[in-house]
């Protein structure tokens, strides 16, 4: 931008659109993104202080680092089954029996593994390919019959919970080895301290490493960039977050390796979501079905693909599960895992209208999700209470994600 | 312009889509009947017609999104079946729908390039925004941000946004439900010009306009529709009455018997 002699950049050259540079620029368009309802992720972060600070008033064992390191075991499972509510939420469906799903893929891991005696992979795959093959049905049943995926899905929940109770037979639960990889993957296995600052640095290097190379090509197709400052102000403050955090943890047990996969699936997710014509593909079906039907978008195929992905990773989810807890329960999958996905994937700002939402809001919504049930364990409050005080949660999300879309209207974004 | 162009092109005058006794019925409905249609290469063809002649349905049928109920449809000389939206595309048949087929929660780039982004596994995003920017900028267009959600932009914005999506793909035809009916007096201007340019590239152009003062600016033939039927063939030099009686079905029609009684008012004055 100092060369005078220059020609303005491509996107430059209307006069009425005011551009930010730099950080103070960086902010500003920031603010006026919230302002216009455009909220991102700051419900998620002032939901996590006020959360935090309420609980660490009420009990300090909150906030110690091993209650921390517990919170993020807990959090993948549940995690894994939000990010494939995000799938579909973006589409502007929704998949009511996840909790069903991750039900019946932990018994199909007590059962074919622990009772049959098979090979614990092959139990895992067999999970995951019932969570296909019923994410199949969901939108066949939708592609073909025009059945709202409200109505489907409600009823595979009963379907669903119906498989697992009749898989698991009379005894009603299953105990996984203690010896086993896996169950020692879900309740003991920690990344050592130095893949967890190594893995706490990555992003911002990688952030800077890839903002460069756009900044580079943009700069060479004549298009402006936001700005060397920006991008490094960004990293900073990631890399600071990410290193205090895992500092914090490495005080008590550490990272665990579960966390670390589900935050894998969640990159992935993303990069899927962002950067490739099907996550495009996504966003178009969510936010106006007939015209990414005329663009040309296989909307069935879409939808087949979301629904898919949803149930296979719920299954997935079933499975960290039964990792978790050592067993496949008559009770694995029920009680409050549902909304408790939904909630995380709406609260993290994925929104239930279709079109919009992120792989992060997953990650994001079930700390906030899994932070209040913890909470609220540690205060020994009955499950009746911490029900009531979940379905409020879920309301209040809602209600944000209803707001903030009127107010995006109304400024017309 | 003037580049050689890679893909099989048709010489101009040449017929690329041909349609003989094309219907269409919806239950009881008969919105097309026997409908029969040429269109030439580096020709403008104008569907005229009253509201309910069928005008948006014939496009709907040539642009995959409805399928005809009897009637052969030939491309390029082949008999061809138009099963979806994008079989049209992938022939060559781009279309820019009256009520415009916009995803509003993505942006511009993002509408433009909708099902045909580069790179399908690693956007190239750079790439594609020059090519916005640039086909915008050959279309005149004044959109602030490329990089802004559709539902920010104003109605004439969106329609320049659709025009400049149907020519991304360089179409052998393109199809302009009522392109002008949103837009000021220079974006008007800048939409007629832009038909003769992408005519006169050598594309057949299909143009849907209740603009009687458009239609005569670049039309080569007027299609008239009265009721899902053909009701002739007109050119530019054909005198206002006479479209008007076609299209309404009577020379006796409202319009002629308010001009009447004008003249009379006059005559007694």
């Amino acid at each position: 931008m100092s060369d005078q002699n220059k020609p303005a950049a491509l996107d430059r050259s209307d006069s009425r659109v005011r551009h930010d540079e730099g950080i103070g620029g960086a902010i500003r368009a920031f603010i006026d993104r919230v302002r216009s309802g455009d909220l991102g992720m700051l419900p998620v972060a002032i939901g996590l202080i006020l959360i935090s600070a309420v609980f660490a008033s009420l009990n300090p064992v909150f906030l110690a680092p091993n209650n921390l390191v517990n919170l993020l075991f807990d959090a993948a499972a549940v995690g894994c089954i939000s990010l494939g509510i995000v799938c579909v939420l973006i589409l502007g469906e929704i998949d009511l029996s996840v909790g069903s799903m991750s039900g019946l893929a932990s018994a199909l891991v007590g059962v074919i593994w622990a009772n049959m005696g098979m090979p614990v992979v092959l139990a895992i795959l067999a999970a995951l390919a019932a969570g296909a093959v019923m994410g199949m049905i969901y939108a066949t049943l939708l592609n073909k019959f025009g059945m709202p995926s409200f109505v489907s899905t409600l009823s595979g929940l009963l379907a669903l919970l119906g498989m697992q109770l009749y898989i698991l037979g009379p005894t009603g639960s299953i105990n996984l080895s203690y010896n086993s990889a896996l169950v020692k993957f879900g309740q003991i296995l920690i990344m050592p301290h130095w893949l967890s600052y190594l893995l706490a640095i990555l992003p911002g290097a990688v952030m800077i490493v890839m903002g460069l190379g756009t900044m580079r090509r943009r700069a060479a197709a004549n298009l402006s960039s936001p700005g060397l400052s920006v991008l490094l102000a960004k990293a900073a403050l990631l890399t600071a977050a990410l290193l205090i955090a895992v500092i914090y943890l490495n005080q008590g047990r550490g990272v665990p390796y579960m966390f670390g996969l589900f935050v894998a699936l969640v990159v992935l997710m993303n990069y899927l979501l962002t950067r490739t014509k099907w996550g495009r593909s996504m966003f178009a079906v969510g936010g106006n079905r007939e015209a990414a039907r005329r663009s040309g978008i296989n909307v069935n195929r879409i939808r087949m693909s979301a629904f898919m992905l949803c149930s296979s990773l719920a299954a997935f989810g079933g499975v960290l599960a039964s990792a978790r807890l050592a067993t496949s329960s008559q009770q694995a999958g029920t009680g409050d895992v549902n909304l408790n996905a939904i909630a995380a994937a709406v609260i993290g700002g994925t929104s239930l209208f279709g079109g919009r939402g992120s792989a992060w809001s997953a990650l994001l919504g079930i700390l906030v999700i899994q932070a209040i049930s913890n909470g609220l364990t540690l205060l020994n409050l009955s499950s009746s209470l911490r029900y009531m005080i979940t379905g409020a949660v879920l309301a209040i999300a809602v209600i944000v994600d209803s707001l903030a879309r009127q107010s995006r209207a109304s400024h017309g974004r | 312009m003037a580049t050689s162009q890679p893909i099989m092109r048709a010489a101009k005058g040449e017929t690329i889509l041909k349609l003989r006794g094309v219907s269409k019925q919806f239950g009881a409905v008969s919105a097309l009947t026997d409908i029969d249609l040429d269109i030439n290469a580096g020709e403008v063809v104008a569907l005229v017609g009253d509201n309910g002649a069928g005008k948006s349905t014939l496009v709907k049928v040539l642009a995959g999104v409805h399928q005809p109920t009897t009637g052969s449809i030939e491309f390029m000389g082949q008999p061809v079946s138009i099963d979806n939206p994008g079989r049209a595309l992938e022939m060559g048949i781009a279309t820019v729908f009256q009520d415009l087929a916009l995803c509003e929660n993505l942006d511009v780039v993002a509408n433009l390039f909708l099902g045909h982004e580069l790179q399908p596994w690693a956007l190239d995003e750079v790439q594609m925004e020059v090519r916005a920017w640039t086909l915008l900028r050959e279309l005149a267009a004044r959109i602030p941000s490329v990089r802004e959600p559709i539902a920010s932009l104003s109605g004439g914005q969106r329609q320049t946004v659709a025009i400049a999506r149907s020519l991304l793909l360089d179409p052998k035809i393109i199809m302009l439900d009522e392109p002008t009916a949103a837009l000021g007096v220079a974006q008007t201007a800048e939409v007629l010009n832009l038909i003769e340019r992408v005519r006169d590239r050598g594309h057949g152009v299909v143009l849907i306009s209740h603009n009687m003062e458009d239609v005569r600016a670049v039309a080569d033939r007027i299609v008239v529709l009265r009721l899902g039927r053909n009701n002739g063939i007109f050119t530019a030099e054909t005198s206002n009455s006479e479209l008007v009686a076609a299209i309404t079905g009577a020379t006796e029609n409202a319009v002629s018997r308010r001009r009447a009684r004008k003249e009379d008012q006059e005559h007694f004055a």
